[in-house]
């Protein structure tokens, strides 16, 4: 679990050099070599297996065929005998010094090693959460613009019918305009037909009244003066007779 | 068995016989960038076995440190031969 803190502080390592690049870039090397793979693919969960936290399990692997489950072991164990008496290890103060170091180095990574992991892993579990938080915010935004997106196509469909309302407005503007002017056509056209009619009555009438005066003139004219005076002298007799008469009744 | 052969410089050294080692070598891209793009291939490919992992274990600098350990101890080992206990053996 120490490797997930190296981990976790080589993807922040920002150090100078080939390989403090180098360390970073590994992480990183989408889309700058030409065999790189889209999505990158996953961690893997597990790494290199490792027995006794030193040697790698492809010894005891490789080993198995010929030797079986204790052949590595027998082969340390012999090669331990071989650098101890040929002392080409060779004890002095600094392999006790090792001894010690080495001891509390085990106790402390078999005591504090899974409480270490974890913390590690809670770190590299955030920063997974809040990538995905992202990629999570950006799919949603993305698909709410979908929808949007054909609701505006049904919007823009709904437009037609707009359309066909505001043409049939306008041919029943069309329509009201042409009727009113045929209604104003007849109007003008019955007045006209109205005066025609008037002026005929109206020269029936003066006609009418010329002779009416011609014959009074007429009529006039032939009375003459002595018919007038015998007129006048019987209109005369006449009141007499009738003054005596309602004198003898009065 | 029936695989084509493969020509000599692109044999990993798994594969390579032994009688044919050195040519092996000589093939290979000794400049200084070739040494160092070596290292880092390397490198990758340690870290991305031990260390870029999500669950790595103690394995991954615990060899490292052990490395440095055994490799330190051969660098001194002239000056530590003067501590022997025994001059035969």
């Amino acid at each position: 679990m120490l490797s997930r803190l190296a981990l976790v502080s080589a993807s922040a390592l920002k150090s100078s050099g080939p390989l403090g690049a180098g360390l970073v870039q590994a992480s990183r090397s989408i889309g700058t070599s030409p065999q790189s793979l889209a999505p990158v693919p996953p961690l893997p969960e597990k790494g290199g297996q490792v027995r006794h936290g030193i040697i790698p399990e492809e010894l005891f692997q490789f080993l198995y065929p010929k030797t079986g489950v204790t052949g590595p072991y027998m082969l340390g164990t012999g090669l331990l005998l071989y650098l101890l008496s040929k002392e080409i290890y060779v004890i002095n103060h600094e392999t006790f010094a090792a001894a010690s170091i080495g001891i509390v180095i085990v106790y402390g990574i078999k005591k504090f090693g899974p409480s270490v992991a974890a913390f590690a892993d809670k770190l590299n579990e955030e920063k997974v959460s809040k990538a995905q938080e992202v990629k999570d915010l950006a799919v949603k935004s993305l698909t709410e613009a979908i929808e949007e997106e054909k609701k505006e196509q049904w919007r823009a469909e709904g437009r037609q019918m707009l359309f066909d309302a505001k043409r049939n407005n306008v041919v029943m503007l069309l329509e009201t305009n042409h009727r009113e002017r045929l209604h104003m056509v007849t109007n003008e056209v019955k007045k006209r037909l109205d005066y025609q009619i008037d002026v005929q009555n109206l020269h029936r009438r003066l006609q009418q009244e010329h002779m009416v005066d011609w014959v009074e003139k007429n009529v006039i004219k032939s009375i003459t003066p002595q018919q007038e005076k015998e007129s006048i002298a019987k209109c005369i007799t006449d009141l007499k007779k009738l003054a005596q008469t309602a004198k003898a009744t009065a | 068995m029936a695989d084509k052969p493969v020509p000599l410089a692109e044999k990993r050294l798994m594969d390579v016989k032994l009688g044919e080692l050195m040519s092996w070598i000589s093939t290979k891209d000794l400049s200084p960038n070739g040494i160092i793009a070596a290292v880092r291939r390397g490198h990758d490919r340690y870290y991305n076995k031990y260390i870029n992992v999500k669950k790595g274990g103690i394995g991954g600098i615990a060899m490292l440190l052990t490395s440095y350990v055994v490799l330190s101890y051969i660098w001194e080992y002239d000056h530590i031969k003067h501590d022997r206990w025994r001059k035969y053996h």
